[in-house]
C-alpha cells in the first residue's frame, strides 16, 4: 500500500500538470503575439497575462493539493 | 527534514477549544493591520507624512482597479471593504511568514510562525464568506422568486438540467477557490522546506523569489474573484 501511495502521488502530479502546462504555454504565446502586433500595450498585457496564469495554474494546483493530501495526511 | 503537517498545530486547549499557532498568528496579523490603519486613519493629514501617502496610494490604485471590474461607481463603494480586506490580509499574512528565520522559532517541536493560509480552515471560511454572501446579495437584489428560478427552472427539460448543473458549479465554487489559494501557500511552504533541507545556502533563493511573486499574485487573484464573483451577483437580472 505505501508504495501505492507513491505512485499515485507521482501519477497525479504528472498527469496533472499536463493540463495547466499546455495552457500556459497558450496564455504566454497568445500574449507575446499581441504584443508583437502592438507593442505599446505590453504593460497592459503583462499584467494580465500573471493574473491569467494563475487562473490557468489552478488544475495544476488541484492535483497538488490532492497528492498533498495523499502524501501528507 | 521536519515533518510535514497539514493540519495546523494546537499550542494549547482551553474548554475544549484549540488554540493553534495559526490562530494566533491570524490574531496578529489582523490586530497589527488594523493598528495600522487606525494610527494612520488617527494622524490624518492635508499633506499626508509617509504611511499615510503609502496606504493612500495603494487605497486609491485598489479602488480604481475594482472600479474596473464592477464598472459601477455604486457597487464598488458597497463591496470595496469587503474585496480589500481580503486583498490586504492574504497580501500581508503571505509575506510575513516569508520573512527569513523565522520558521526557526519554536516550542518544544511546534514552528510558531506557520503560514497562516496553509491552515485549510482560514481559506475556507474566507471562501465561505464570499460564496455565501454572493448568494444573499443575488436574494437580496433579485427576490426569493427569481432566485429558486435559476436553480428550477421548469420552461424546457434542457434549462431544468442546466439548472441542475448551475447547483453542482456553486458547490465547485467553494473548492476551486479555496484550494487554489490554500494549494499555492502550502505547496511554496513545503517547496521552500524541502530546498532549505536540500541545499541550505544560495540554491532556495529563486525559490524564495517564485514563492514570494506568487503570493502577491494569489492574493490578487483571489480578491479579483471573488470581487466578480460578488459583484455578478449583485447585478438585476
Amino acid at each position: 500500500m505505501e508504495v501505492l501511495k507513491y505512485v499515485g502521488v507521482g501519477l497525479c502530479m504528472g498527469l496533472g500538470a499536463i493540463g495547466p502546462a499546455i495552457g500556459e504555454g497558450i496564455v504566454a504565446g497568445r500574449a507575446l503575439e499581441a504584443i508583437g502586433r502592438n507593442p505599446e500595450v505590453s504593460d497592459k498585457v503583462t499584467s494580465l497575462v500573471f493574473v491569467m496564469m494563475a487562473i490557468c495554474e489552478s488544475t495544476g494546483i488541484y492535483a497538488l493539493v490532492l497528492s498533498l493530501i495523499i502524501l501528507f495526511a | 527534514m521536519p515533518p510535514i503537517n497539514l493540519g495546523p498545530s494546537v499550542l494549547f486547549t482551553i474548554g475544549g477549544f484549540n488554540f493553534t499557532t495559526t490562530f494566533i498568528l491570524q490574531l496578529l496579523i489582523s490586530w497589527s493591520i488594523a493598528y495600522m490603519l487606525i494610527y494612520v486613519a488617527n494622524h490624518w493629514q492635508k499633506v499626508p507624512n509617509k504611511p499615510q501617502l503609502i496606504l493612500e496610494m495603494i487605497f486609491s490604485a485598489a479602488y480604481s482597479q475594482l472600479d474596473k471590474i464592477t464598472r459601477d461607481h455604486d457597487k464598488t463603494k458597497k463591496i470595496f471593504p469587503l474585496i480589500f480586506t481580503f486583498f490586504f490580509f492574504i497580501l500581508i499574512s503571505n509575506l510575513f511568514t516569508l520573512i527569513p528565520g523565522l520558521g526557526a522559532i519554536k516550542i518544544g517541536d511546534i514552528s510558531l510562525f506557520r503560514s497562516v493560509l496553509a491552515d485549510y480552515s482560514a481559506v475556507l471560511m474566507m471562501t465561505l464568506i464570499t460564496v455565501f454572501l454572493s448568494q444573499f446579495l443575488f436574494i437580496f437584489y433579485n427576490g426569493w422568486l427569481k432566485y429558486l428560478k435559476k436553480w428550477f427552472n421548469f420552461s424546457n427539460p434542457l434549462a431544468f438540467i442546466l439548472g441542475l448543473m448551475d447547483i453542482i458549479g456553486e458547490l465547485a465554487k467553494v473548492l476551486s477557490l479555496s484550494f487554489r489559494l490554500f494549494g499555492n501557500v502550502f505547496a511554496g511552504e513545503v517547496l521552500l522546506l524541502v530546498m532549505s533541507t536540500l541545499a541550505p545556502f544560495v540554491v532556495p533563493l529563486p525559490f524564495f523569489a517564485l514563492t514570494l511573486f506568487s503570493s502577491v499574485i494569489q492574493a490578487y487573484v483571489f480578491a479579483l474573484l471573488s470581487a466578480i464573483f460578488i459583484s455578478s451577483a449583485m447585478e438585476i437580472v
